[in-house]
């Protein structure tokens, strides 16, 4: 009845033990104090089944957040092994938990970090860019988010009710297979990605359609902010990409549950076959991850240079060579699995001119620099750390699109390096440009900037100390994924570098948390108008907070950076606003009641417990048909209301 | 209906058009995944059967000209509904159901069949590939017709609505697309799988 | 007649056409196939371009892919689809032979019929 579940299932070492409780209470603390304040039926009404793309935008950030601090955690539990333990006897964390907790981390920086900003980032500022009241499918988006807590539930779920993945962030075959992974942690994995991959999938298509369907009138591509660009290059590489993992996952999946035998070690099956489908995802995701990150810093450069953006048109020709690009690298992921000269030079080629188009984004941003007014402000200081921290990864990756030379360094630390190089200095410096540019907008006050500039270097120190090293240790051999190594390699040094540079990250870190808790407390003494940073695209245009609809009229726009040329040139008026009854949509408890569903499902058949999800899946059809066929699903804000949150939001009369 | 509400709904129309669209090119990414597996892992017949040794063309060429003739009676469902003609609308949707029905009945039968005979998916990953490929087209189809199944019984409780209009023909564009698929299969699982 | 009922006699026609071309490809096919006409390689070419062709015919009469009216998204976001489907699809194939034949284990006269088809193909 129950499957494969039992008691057996809950943790046995310390660690994880101690990780369960200390997640737990926070938890508890978290209900404790909505109980306490009374604010359920806000969190309810207000947030969880808003379908606001400002309040989904915020959600995505907490639990991106949230899930940043965990991955933060294994990252120091990793380094802590490897500075400490590993030269030595072995230590607390034993060689089972090791795999499992570095797992766990590329899972959740990459699906739940990673993809949960951008997605938050995306749902805040698209539509106030392209003067739009919402996305395209509401619902949907509201869906979309939560299959992503869905995901991130069911991966927090293993550390408590059995076991995570010891095969890595993207479970190779055929350790991945039942013969050497018979527990549960594969499967966490595959259905924690499957479920919020979909949710990201439907993101891409709902993103596309509002980008192309519901800009402002007037505001050809070509007019558009360079951020929406990007996120055209990115939702178009989730379109095509997410349904190869989808399918790679499923097939995985049908592995390990009916018996099929597409990538075990016999009966023909071929694990070459998933790593190869699994890049041709893979290379695309990070492309996903970085492209939005460019379009946060082609938002913030021109704004603290009070210089428009040099080169528009390269830029988006950039952006949109490498989003096609991006699906002809993936080879390079697996140079030493065997192909051989003609089909690694190809790719090898492939990947080096990828970087091209990359360089002349990176020149665009320095020539708008050049010559401007440059203040350097907390965002600006991310897009500076930004620039030499990605240029030092590109440049190894660059290195590492030789096949000849990727032999030398293919899994071992230096790779490490390089990757998170990309990801850290660009993802990350990205996420948190972005929180610190467009806070202001959201808040209505700055956040602390003493503190802001004490998180930035204490991240850009910590960074290049805890990975300037591996690139060392990958010469010297050191391979990735190694819980122990013989003393007399003399690596232990530069372990402990690299352990301080994470500690000086974590400082980073506590800085960051200390400087919005202080700035929420001080917040009166950081107040700000609408408009701070003297912004030139169209968000800077509301007031702060936004009404709920965003724009009280949807004027037509005329120039790129309407808004800067409607504050600084006198000959551009502000268009006569008409003002009609605006139709907002309703909130819904659907989309929490469909993620809850999908967890159902994925913990039915990660414990093959059949009968669960199968009534699981059911329920979640049903609702869905439901909610096609809802009528009322809009409510009308009338011209009165409306003209009086226009005057006490922005002071106008209209 | 006045005409700021008809240029809306116009508007939905065309946005939930696009986003469905966008989702059918999503579902030709799927596919083309698995059909790229069924081909690589087509010769790893571990000592089961192969291709040409299971597959019957008469039946797949049975299951392929039932769907096309769906598709072309769903075309017509979709042509009676622009001229609001709810009968004959009904009556094409029951014939394109129909067929979709007996599609999966012969499908399901070949499944059967095979599994009867100790050739399921577990034997190579030949057969893997086959099950997986044509059994998710299946489940498609599958899904298309409960789906059907819903917009009648809306047909039937409300008549024709702009919205049920909206979503018969999002309907018809997955039912075109799902035959569109066959073709593949058909092309690729049975003719080249009999004829190399 | 109105430009109403034209309009739909046009559409009743495109998908009779469409219907009755897509039934005389797929019958083709299978008789070639059927009837053992062409030999291996040239066979699976040849119902393989019938199998595109009626799809082109089903994309433009059943689906409309062609007319749509404004921006031509539906048939950019398809060639899109289909320019990284086919480089998805055809650069996994060639990598795939290529592993195969480095690292899994066939008898030599596997390997060798393989690397034959392939220097025929021009790799």
């Amino acid at each position: 009845m129950w499957g494969r579940l039992s008691l057996d299932a809950l943790p046995h070492d310390m660690i994880t033990i101690g990780g369960v409780i200390g997640g737990g209470l926070a938890l508890l603390a978290g209900i404790a104090a909505l109980t306490y304040f009374k604010k359920w039926r806000w969190l309810w009404t207000n947030w969880l089944t808003s379908l606001d793309p400002k309040k989904i935008g915020v959600m995505y950030l907490v639990v991106a957040t949230i899930m940043l601090l965990r991955g933060l955690a294994d990252a120091g539990m990793l380094r802590a092994q490897q500075a400490v333990f590993a030269a030595g006897d072995g230590g607390p964390i034993s060689p089972d938990l090791f795999q499992q907790v570095f797992s766990a981390h590329g899972t959740i920086m990459i699906f739940f970090v990673a993809m949960g900003a951008l997605f938050g980032i995306v749902n805040l500022i698209v539509p106030l860019h392209i003067g739009s009241r919402d996305v395209a499918f509401p619902l949907l988006n509201s869906i979309s988010f939560w299959l992503f807590v869905a995901g991130m539930v069911l991966i927090n779920l293993a550390l408590a009710v059995g076991e995570f993945s010891t095969a890595g962030w993207l479970a190779y075959p055929p350790l991945s297979e039942l013969q050497y992974s018979p527990g549960t942690g594969v499967d966490y994995w595959i259905w924690s990605l499957q479920i919020a991959g979909i949710g990201s999938l439907l993101s891409g298509i709902n993103f596309l359609v509002t980008i192309f369907t519901m800009r402002r009138p007037g505001m050809s591509f070509m007019k558009m902010p360079i951020f929406v660009w990007s996120v055209v290059g990115c939702m178009a590489l989730v379109v095509f990409a997410f349904p190869i993992l989808t399918a790679t996952l499923s097939m995985l999946s049908l592995d390990r549950t009916i018996g099929t035998h597409f990538f075990t070690s016999d009966m023909g099956g071929n694990p070459m076959m998933y790593i190869n489908l699994i890049w041709a995802w893979g290379h695309p995701e990070v492309y996903i991850l970085i492209l939005p990150a460019f379009g946060v810093f082609s938002e913030i450069v021109p704004v603290f240079s009070k210089k428009r953006l040099f080169g528009y048109t390269s830029m988006v020709l950039a952006l949109m060579a490498i989003t096609f690009l991006s699906f002809t690298v993936w080879l390079h992921h697996f140079f030493t699995m065997g192909a051989g000269a003609n089909v690694n030079a190809f790719f090898g080629i492939m990947t080096m001119v990828i970087a091209i188009p990359t360089g002349v984004k990176v020149f665009n941003w320095i020539f708008t620099m050049y010559r401007g007014r440059v203040k350097f402000a907390t965002p600006m200081l991310w897009f500076m750390g930004f620039v030499v921290t990605f240029t030092i990864g590109g440049l190894t990756g660059v290195l590492m699109a030789v096949p000849g030379i990727d032999f030398q360094v293919h899994n071992s630390l230096f790779l490490v390096a390089h990757f998170h190089n990309m990801i850290i200095g660009g993802v990350i410096f990205g996420f948190f440009a972005a929180l610190t540019y467009w806070w202001p907008k959201f808040t209505g006050f700055r956040l602390h900037e003493g503190l802001g500039k004490a998180a930035f270097w204490c991240w850009l120190i910590g960074f290049l100390l805890a990975f300037l090293p591996l690139y060392a240790l990958g010469f010297m051999g050191a391979a990735r994924r190694l819980d122990s190594y013989d003393a007399s390699l003399g690596w232990q040094g530069l372990f402990i570098v690299a352990g301080v540079g994470l500690l000086i990250i974590l400082l980073g870190v506590f800085f960051q948390v200390v400087q919005v808790g202080y700035s929420i407390w001080k917040r009166r003494e950081l107040a700000v108008g609408a408009d701070p940073w003297d912004g030139r695209t169209l968000e800077w245009s509301t007031s702060t907070p936004i009404a709920e609809y965003n724009f009280a009229s949807l004027t037509p726009v005329i120039y790129r950076d309407e808004f800067w040329e409607q504050k600084h040139r006198s000959d551009v008026k502000k268009p006569v606003e008409l003002i009609e009854p605006i139709r907002v949509p309703k909130n819904t408890g659907v989309g929490a009641g469909i993620g809850l569903l999908a967890v159902i499902v994925g913990f039915g058949v990660i414990w093959h417990i059949w009968w669960l999800a199968l009534a699981a899946l059911l329920g979640s059809i049903v609702i869905v048909i439901v909610a096609t066929l809802k009528e009322d699903t809009e409510r009308i804000i009338g011209v009165d209301e409306i003209v009086a949150t226009e005057k006490k939001l922005r002071g106008v009369k209209v | 209906m006045s005409k700021p509400r008809l240029l809306e709904q116009k508007f939905l129309d065309y946005k939930t058009s696009t986003g469905f669209w966008l989702y059918l090119m999503t579902d030709c990414v799927l596919f083309a995944s698995l059909f790229a597996t069924y081909i690589v892992l087509h010769p790893a017949t571990a000592g089961g059967p192969t291709s040409g040794e299971i597959f019957s063309l008469p039946m797949a060429l049975t299951e392929t000209i039932i769907l096309l003739t769906s598709s072309f009676t769903c075309g017509l469902a979709l042509l009676a509904l622009r001229q609001n003609n709810l009968k004959q609308l009904v009556i094409w949707l029951a014939v394109t159901y129909v067929l979709g029905v007996s599609f999966l009945t012969i499908e399901l039968s070949e499944f059967a069949a095979l599994v009867g005979d100790g050739h399921s998916w577990q034997q190579s990953a030949f057969l893997s590939g086959f099950f997986t490929l044509v059994g998710t087209h299946g489940f498609h189809i599958f899904i298309g017709l409960l789906w059907l199944l819903v917009m009648v019984a809306v047909l039937f409780k409300k008549g024709i609505t702009l919205k049920v209009k909206r979503q018969l023909g999002l309907f018809g564009l997955f039912w075109h697309f799902l035959d569109l698929v066959w073709v593949f299969i058909f092309t690729v699982v049975y003719l080249m799988g009999v004829a190399s | 007649m109105t430009s109403r009922q034209r309009e739909q006699r046009s559409m009743l026609i495109k998908y009779i056409l469409g219907f009755l071309v897509s039934l005389t490809l797929t019958l083709t096919a299978y008789i070639l196939v059927s009837g053992q006409a062409f030999s291996g390689h040239t066979l699976v070419f040849i119902i393989g371009g019938l199998a595109l062709v009626q799809m082109l015919i089903q994309l433009v009469f059943f689906l409309h892919v062609t007319d749509e009216s404004g921006p031509r998204f539906r048939l950019m976001s398809f060639g899109f689809m289909a320019i990284i489907l086919v480089i998805v699809v055809a650069g996994s194939l060639w990598i795939m032979y290529h592993l195969n034949y480095n690292m899994m284990d066939m008898s030599s006269h596997e390997k060798n019929s393989l690397m034959t088809t392939e220097r025929d193909k021009g790799f």
